[in-house]
């Protein structure tokens, strides 16, 4: 199922190279660490979801030799971040941006448990009421019946 | 000729799929017996003739016809024989073939296996499946027909896709789809209900073993996807948050969540219409999913533009659908009234518990995956969401699922003591604590986060055994009366354990896959790598003829301590008919770790590109799926589920004891 995008980057890619290359790397471990970092959050524009760190297509090369440029010239992980963006657009970022265009994405998640608990005791509660018609058990019936309900589950 | 008459049989199949979907139903109406049975032959038939139609379009392929369009697209007759048959669903219209016979398939299914049914649901149930199977039909024979015909053939085919020439790939379409087709069944059962205004724990437990064979069909093509994703793409990635795997993992979210909501309705009638919306969606999902996936609309909006015909009838479809089961739902759910009360504090509190956080799990894959299309058709800015997004939203929504999955099965049913059951997992907590402490202490300095997934594992796991320890009585009766207890205990039983342990493995899995670690060199023949304690040495690379490649294939020596492991040897194969090269990995595995090692490119000075990963407790994230898998196959061939199939129509809405994972 996943051959759609295989299609895609294989078209993009046909002499396809893998992944971050050895030639690409820098010779500074820590810089070489963070150019990692950054790429592993960037998208390869070309194929569905995998990062550039991952994708063997031409453009995510390009990118990634980008970022090396970046960093090597002493930008921030930051800096670096943001002449990408403004170079690629916000498209290229895995991880989408906090804006009002995505407040629906980003706190939709949480507030759908939030609401789904509250609904759920709300539920419960309703439905405990329910039975409040019928007279309620003296203690001594609630024992017995506690008793015979711990039976039945054994 | 013979894929004239596969044409023609899909054709028939579309009648006969307009009559089970209206004659039935017009009989169950008006007690009609005649009428009503008129839907198990209509499945027969229907079966037949899709049947029919699969195996004609498979001869086309074999015997490389190159006046069917379909198959010049796809094929090629150097292609070896397993890659010609699976290659028949490797496409759009294939594809769509095959889904159409997994329909029928499953109804034909219902139509023998479920005669205990009363007959005024049965016909109902396959009235549905009718419907489903008639806008399948409509769909292939309108907008994407496999039997289309060309003249003059070409000489030759145009090949399938090389990535797609893999035993891995070949059969995990068929399983994905069996999983999405079967959950119909749920949906048509769901359906049927609705119709009738009545759901009852004879429902649930008429549903259940077909919701669980979906399942485990489901987790298994997942898991395939996922395998073959790791072993394909040269750098051992296994799941990436594309919309693609993200359209099979939705169904997979309800559909675990329905199959743990339907025990409620089979042991304690309530959940009731939740547990018939959660059979709709999940099917809805199904259906989202393939057409989503196989109209291209996930890649891009524009997909639509280019083919407007697909893509309105696939609109038509899904509303049809699902806005016709939604609407029934509204208008009948609210005169489903549940009958067992309970504490929160108790084994349907967690089972909700459960049902809550998956559905909201699936509702943020679900955003995840929509909301860039929708902000892009929208005219918003172009969004991508991928793995960041998933791990902050949809992971903390699992981690208290899966603490809670230890917990649950120790409670009562009604009202539990949550404080005992703490009480009792004592076990689990020294399990934690170890594989916490040990794991923080020789990864020092490593992702903190992958401790507290192997913490998770490791209560998961303990749990698990704990709560089965303490059905069986261990070590509290003497051991032979715990082993007669163990024999005694019903397969649904074994089933839950299995598939929870399952689970565990499979976060220890996720979790370490983050203390990978990685070397990417440059190597002339007799170069070296390090690697975790490994040394792998290239020796050299030879030129070797596949049937329908070339292939390079290098052999790397793998010693450790100075002492011969293996001989590894990673391909790269060259497709000429597509001009396409793809990497063949080799992995070695000892279970608790794999070598991974990919070929990279050559220069022209013979140094090649080597990728090397060492990947601790990876292979467990696939076993893990097995062992789920084998859970729900275990609580399938639970006895009682036979027994209550034999059982007479008069007997059935009796009580009898049903199977139920938490007895």
């Amino acid at each position: 199922m996943r051959t759609w995008f295989l299609c895609a980057l294989l078209l993009m890619a046909s002499l396809s190279a893998h992944a971050v290359e050895p030639r690409e790397r820098l010779a500074d471990p820590a810089l070489e660490a963070r150019a990692r970092t950054i790429s592993s959050e960037l998208r390869c524009l070309v194929c569905q979801n995998e990062s550039i760190d991952e994708s063997g297509a031409d453009l995510a090369h390009d990118i990634r030799m980008f970022v090396r440029e970046r960093l090597t010239a002493g930008d921030t992980d930051a800096q670096a971040m943001q002449a990408i963006v403004s170079r690629y657009g916000a498209f290229v970022l895995l991880k989408p941006p906090v804006e009002r265009a995505t407040y629906v994405l980003w706190y939709a998640p949480p507030a759908l448990v939030l609401l789904g608990l509250i609904g759920t005791v709300i539920w419960l509660r309703r439905r405990q009421v329910v039975p409040a018609d019928a007279a309620p058990l003296s203690p001594e019936e609630t024992r017995r019946l506690d008793g015979l309900l711990r039976e039945n589950d054994g | 000729m013979i894929t004239e008459l596969g044409h023609f049989a899909l054709i028939l199949a579309l009648f006969v799929a307009i009559i089970q979907s209206t004659v039935p139903l017009v009989g169950a109406a008006r007690r009609h017996v005649g009428w009503m049975a008129v839907g198990r032959s209509c499945a027969l038939v229907a079966f037949g003739l899709t049947a029919l139609a699969m195996l004609a379009l498979m001869h086309a392929y074999v015997t490389s016809d190159f006046t069917v369009i379909n198959v010049i697209e796809n094929s090629h007759t150097d292609k070896p024989l397993l890659y010609k048959i699976t290659g028949v669903w490797g496409n759009h219209e294939g594809s769509m073939l095959l889904w159409v016979f997994m329909l029928s398939l499953c109804a034909a299914a219902v139509a023998v296996f479920s005669n205990n049914l009363p007959p005024a649901l049965q016909a109902r149930v396959l009235a549905v499946q009718g419907m489903i199977a008639v806008g399948f039909l409509l769909f292939i024979l309108f907008t994407s027909n496999p039997f289309a015909r060309t003249f003059p053939a070409p000489p030759n085919g145009q090949g399938l896709n090389p990535v797609l020439q893999d035993p891995g790939l070949a059969f995990h379409p068929p399983f994905l789809y069996l999983g999405y087709v079967g959950f119909s069944v749920a949906f048509a059962f769901a359906v049927a209900a609705l119709i009738e205004g009545r759901v009852d724990a004879a429902w649930a437990r008429w549903v259940r073993p077909w919701t669980l064979a979906s399942w485990c069909a489901l987790t298994i093509g997942i898991a395939m996807g996922s395998w073959w994703a790791y072993y394909t793409l040269g750098w051992g990635g296994w799941w990436f948050w594309d919309p693609v795997e993200n359209a099979s993992f939705m169904p997979w979210l309800v559909g675990t969540a329905l199959i743990h909501s339907s025990i409620v309705v089979e042991k304690r009638d309530t959940l009731k219409s939740w547990t018939i919306l959660l059979a709709i969606i999940t099917f809805s999902l199904s259906l989202v999913g393939t057409f989503l996936v196989r109209s291209g609309v996930l890649t891009s909006v524009h997909a639509f533009a280019t083919d407007p015909t697909r893509g309105t009838f696939i609109l038509l479809l899904l509303v049809v659908a699902i806005g016709g089961s939604l609407t029934l739902y509204a208008i009948r759910a609210p005169a489903l009234k549940g009958g067992g009360l309970f504490a929160p504090i108790s084994r349907e509190g967690a089972l909700v518990l459960n049902n809550l956080l998956l559905s909201c799990g699936c509702a943020t894959v679900f955003l995840g995956t929509l909301y860039p299309l929708f902000l892009d058709a929208m005219g918003g800015p172009k969004l991508s969401v991928g793995f960041p997004f998933f791990n902050r939203t949809f992971a903390p929504m699992m981690v208290p699922m899966v603490i809670a999955v230890g917990v649950g099965p120790m409670l009562a049913w009604k009202r539990g003591d949550l404080l005992g059951a703490l009480q009792r997992l004592w076990v689990a907590y020294i399990a934690t604590a170890l594989v916490v402490l040990v794991a923080f202490y020789v990864t020092y300095g490593g992702p903190v986060l992958a401790v507290l997934g192997l913490g998770l594992a490791a209560w998961l796991f303990t749990a698990v055994l704990t709560e089965f320890a303490e059905r069986i009585r261990l070590f509290r009766v003497p051991l032979s009366d715990s082993v007669r207890r163990a024999i005694h205990l019903p397969r649904s039983a074994y089933g839950m354990t299995f598939a929870h342990l399952g689970l565990a493995v499979s976060v220890a899995g996720f979790a370490a896959s983050a203390y990978a670690q990685e070397a990417i060199e440059i190597l002339k023949p007799g170069g070296t790598i390090n690697i975790a304690g490994y040394v792998l040495t290239l020796e050299n690379v030879t030129r070797i003829p596949g049937p329908n490649y070339m292939a390079d294939d290098a052999a790397i020596r793998v010693t450790r301590g100075g002492e011969l492991v293996t001989v590894m040897h990673p391909e790269r194969r060259f497709f000429p008919l597509q001009q396409q090269t793809t990497s063949e990995t080799s992995i070695r595995t000892n279970f608790l770790a794999d070598l991974y090692v990919a070929l990279g490119d050559s220069d022209t000075e013979g140094d090649w590109t080597v990728r090397v990963y060492w990947k601790p407790l990876v292979p467990w994230i696939w076993i893990g799926a097995v062992i789920m898998a084998f859970g729900g196959v275990v609580s399938l061939s639970d006895r009682r589920w036979r027994v209550g199939a034999a059982a007479g129509a008069s007997r059935r809405r009796n009580a009898q004891p049903m199977p139920v994972a938490g007895e």
